[in-house]
């Protein structure tokens, strides 16, 4: 099938490798690759922050970019879950909602795309170790997707997933609810961080790389060795 | 004391709760406790598809307030019918002032009040005690923050989930309680002074869980007894409700009691469900001989209008307040509101205004878990969006937030100038990185790495990576 890929903005300036684990690990399962070079962002930032008026040209500009496509996949659930979202927020235009239903239909997260799309079970990912799962909230209240994950991670050979307390809740992320609320996000994060402390794992593995940095900058902070991984680079580790 | 707290500014108000790590902790602890419990309890029905009643709880929630002017004026008509009194409030002024003037008229010297979140929003117990009147607040919660100087509630179903059992004990050894600081011995010290309250008052004051349109019965759910002492000891009574705690039939309150009690406190049901239908039939031992109905609108009506509607689905169940993330980390109190958590972040807006309240609306990083345990199918977040979108474009509240806002959405929509800025950020953050990552911001990013690092922004792109290798190189 030929993939067009939706790297999120925040995955291509600030890590580029989950980028890149996720084109290798879609042309590994016979894949072809689509890159349209004229993507940004999904416009989510703006949007969350109240300034819907002023995110709706971000969101045209993201509807012309993709439509073309066969069918959309993105390294971020909470990106995909603001795409599923545009038909509403462009519903007074009723062409542009309609392209927007159309653009928002064929949209998948990576696990999401993995299981339910083309339904793989078989893949040679090693990774030895004890690992948690991060569970993004827009990735699994607003996508539903909960299982897919998990479900992939199952089949890592060597990988053990364990539990830790609280583990569907918030990270304290929120987009731009982390610089302006910064003290609150900060200390949701450091919760976050203290329990999976606890639960004593090798990786920390999310979906969503935002929460991953959330998490990630507290534990680094704290002077954590858990080693933070996007599960797109689990899922391609040999 | 009205919908607001106190007068500090917001940032006062959560910088005092950051630090106050016995609250935060009671708060953890709470905030767990009551959701394993509540997860527990609604496993049990349905056969664990407790999503089906919570669908049956929103639609009985929804169908009232859609109808509201039809059952308000049923209800209504049922309670003079059942021999009571009705008043429609237009605002706090009115309701409280019906109420204190009925205290005055009636030679009220003492107010046994139950529970109630609308009598402190319309400020009824300052009033009645500027106009001479002993009032006792008989919640056992209420009572510690009535002897702690009127210390606001801090959560809508715990309203004293900020004081430990010490403090409490401090509290009640300046009213003459010279025993330890042991819950039991607390209570009973607590339920040995309400007692001979209850036997001395002249009147009783309580709220509103769900006012029934087809039979005029006020129906109360509690768990110390008090609400019925309230309902059955003094002669002349008072219910006041916001006037969206309509149901229409016994049927929609028996799934709506259900969930509430499940929700609120994690359990079953509560100890006492009670109705008040009207006054007592003559000659029975106890209960109103005079029943008066007071139902306040204070901006409710306008919120009928708006395209925050849905909130008046609320049922104060605090399912909300205890899933939060962000109330599990502030506390009622710095929510500057009688109402906080998620459901005080839509409503307390609404009802106070924006002008005291305008970084409400930010505490909340839209996670949507609210939304997913609301028995009243309330979409809470998207509503605090909408509160944020308000501000931001028809309040037009930052200038930094607006300009910042209108950057992106240039940048976001023009390639060119993605790449571009992309490409340069990497130099531009360069001042900021010690050890390879980012650690010490400026201006809002200061928010972020005062307490975490940031990655260092990738000098290859994901974008520059995928260009070199189409043409073959680094793979």
């Amino acid at each position: 099938m030929k993939v067009t890929l939706f790297t999120t903005c925040i995955v291509d300036f600030m890590a580029m490798n989950v980028g890149k684990a996720t084109v290798e690990l879609l042309e590994s399962l016979g894949h072809e690759i689509d890159y349209p070079t004229n993507q940004t962002c999904c416009g989510q930032p703006m949007y969350n922050t109240g300034y819907v008026e002023k995110t709706k040209s971000t969101i045209k500009h993201f509807i012309e970019t993709f439509e073309h496509a066969e069918v959309i996949v993105s390294p971020s659930g909470s990106c995909v879950s603001f795409v599923k979202e545009y038909p509403h927020v462009l519903a007074d235009d009723k062409d542009w909602k309609e392209r927007a239903e159309k653009v928002a239909a064929k949209t998948y997260e990576l696990s999401q795309f993995l299981i339910d799309v083309i339904n793989i079970n078989d893949f040679s990912a090693k990774l030895p170790g004890k690992a948690v799962y991060h569970s993004n909230c827009h990735t699994a209240r607003f996508l539903k997707v909960k299982e897919q994950p998990l479900q992939l991670l199952s089949k890592v050979e060597g990988l053990e997933l364990v539990d830790f307390h609280n583990s569907d809740k918030c990270c304290g992320f929120g987009g731009t609810f982390s610089v302006k609320m910064g003290d609150i996000s900060a200390e949701v994060a450091d919760e976050k961080a203290r329990y999976i402390q606890e639960a004593n794992p090798d990786y920390l593995i999310g979906a969503d790389f935002a929460c991953l940095m959330n998490i990630g900058g507290r534990l680094s902070r704290i002077g954590s060795n858990i080693k933070v991984m996007h599960i797109a680079e689990v899922l391609n580790s040999k | 004391m009205g919908i607001k707290i106190n007068d500090k500014s917001f940032k006062k108000n959560l910088e005092k709760n950051l630090n106050d790590d016995f609250m935060r902790a009671a708060m953890v602890k709470a905030q767990d406790l009551i959701n394993k419990n509540r997860a527990n309890v609604l496993s049990q029905l349905g056969d664990g598809n407790y999503q089906e009643w919570q669908k049956l709880s929103g639609e009985a929630r929804a169908h009232a307030i859609e109808n509201l002017d039809f059952y308000l004026n049923q209800f209504a008509e049922n309670v003079v019918k059942n021999g009571g009194t009705v008043f429609f409030a237009k605002d706090a002024k009115e309701a409280s002032q019906y109420v204190t003037n009925l205290a005055i008229e009636k030679g009220v010297k003492k107010v046994v009040k139950a529970k109630s979140m609308v009598t402190e929003e319309i400020g009824l117990n300052h009033d009645l005690i500027d106009a001479g009147v002993d009032v006792k607040e008989t919640d056992l919660a209420e009572y510690i923050l009535q002897l702690d100087d009127w210390n606001p509630p801090s959560h809508m179903v715990v309203p004293s989930l900020h004081l430990n059992k010490t403090q409490i004990r401090d509290v009640f050894a300046k009213n003459g309680y010279s025993g330890k600081d042991i819950p039991e011995d607390l209570a009973a010290f607590a339920r040995a002074q309400l007692r001979n309250e209850f036997l001395t008052a002249d009147m009783g004051i309580y709220g509103c869980n769900f006012a029934i349109a087809e039979s005029g019965a006020i129906t109360l759910i509690s768990n110390e007894g008090n609400i019925d002492l309230c309902t059955s000891a003094p002669e002349l009574q008072v219910a006041v409700m916001g006037m969206e705690r309509i149901l229409a039939t016994y049927e929609d309150a028996d799934i709506c009691i259900s969930l509430l009690a499940r929700n609120a406190v994690g359990a079953k049901s509560t100890s006492y469900t009670t109705f008040v239908n009207g006054i007592t039939e003559e000659g029975a031992a106890d209960g109103a001989k005079e029943f008066h109905v007071v139902i306040v609108d204070n901006g409710r009506s306008k919120v009928l209008k708006s395209q925050f509607k849905e909130v008046l689905q609320c049922m104060r169940c605090a399912a909300c307040l205890n899933i939060c993330p962000i109330y599990r980390q502030v506390g009622g109190h710095s929510y500057n509101s009688i109402y906080s958590g998620p459901l005080g972040v839509v409503l307390t807006p609404l009802l106070a205004g924006y002008e005291d309240f305008e970084e409400l609306p930010y505490m909340c990083s839209l996670c949507g878990a609210c939304t997913e345990v609301c028995p009243s199918n309330i979409k809470l977040h998207s509503l605090i969006h909408e509160h944020k979108r308000v501000l931001a474009e028809d309040k037009k509240n930052s200038a930094f937030w607006g300009v910042s806002m209108t950057g992106a959405g240039k940048v976001f929509s023009r390639p060119w100038m993605y790449k571009l800025g992309t490409g340069i950020a990497p130099l531009m953050t360069k001042p900021l990185m010690e050890d390879g990552k980012i650690k010490k911001g400026i201006s809002i990013l200061k928010g972020w790495t005062d307490k975490r690092d940031m990655p260092a922004l990738e000098k290859t792109r994901f974008r520059d990576w995928y260009a070199s290798r189409s043409k073959g190189g680094n793979k």
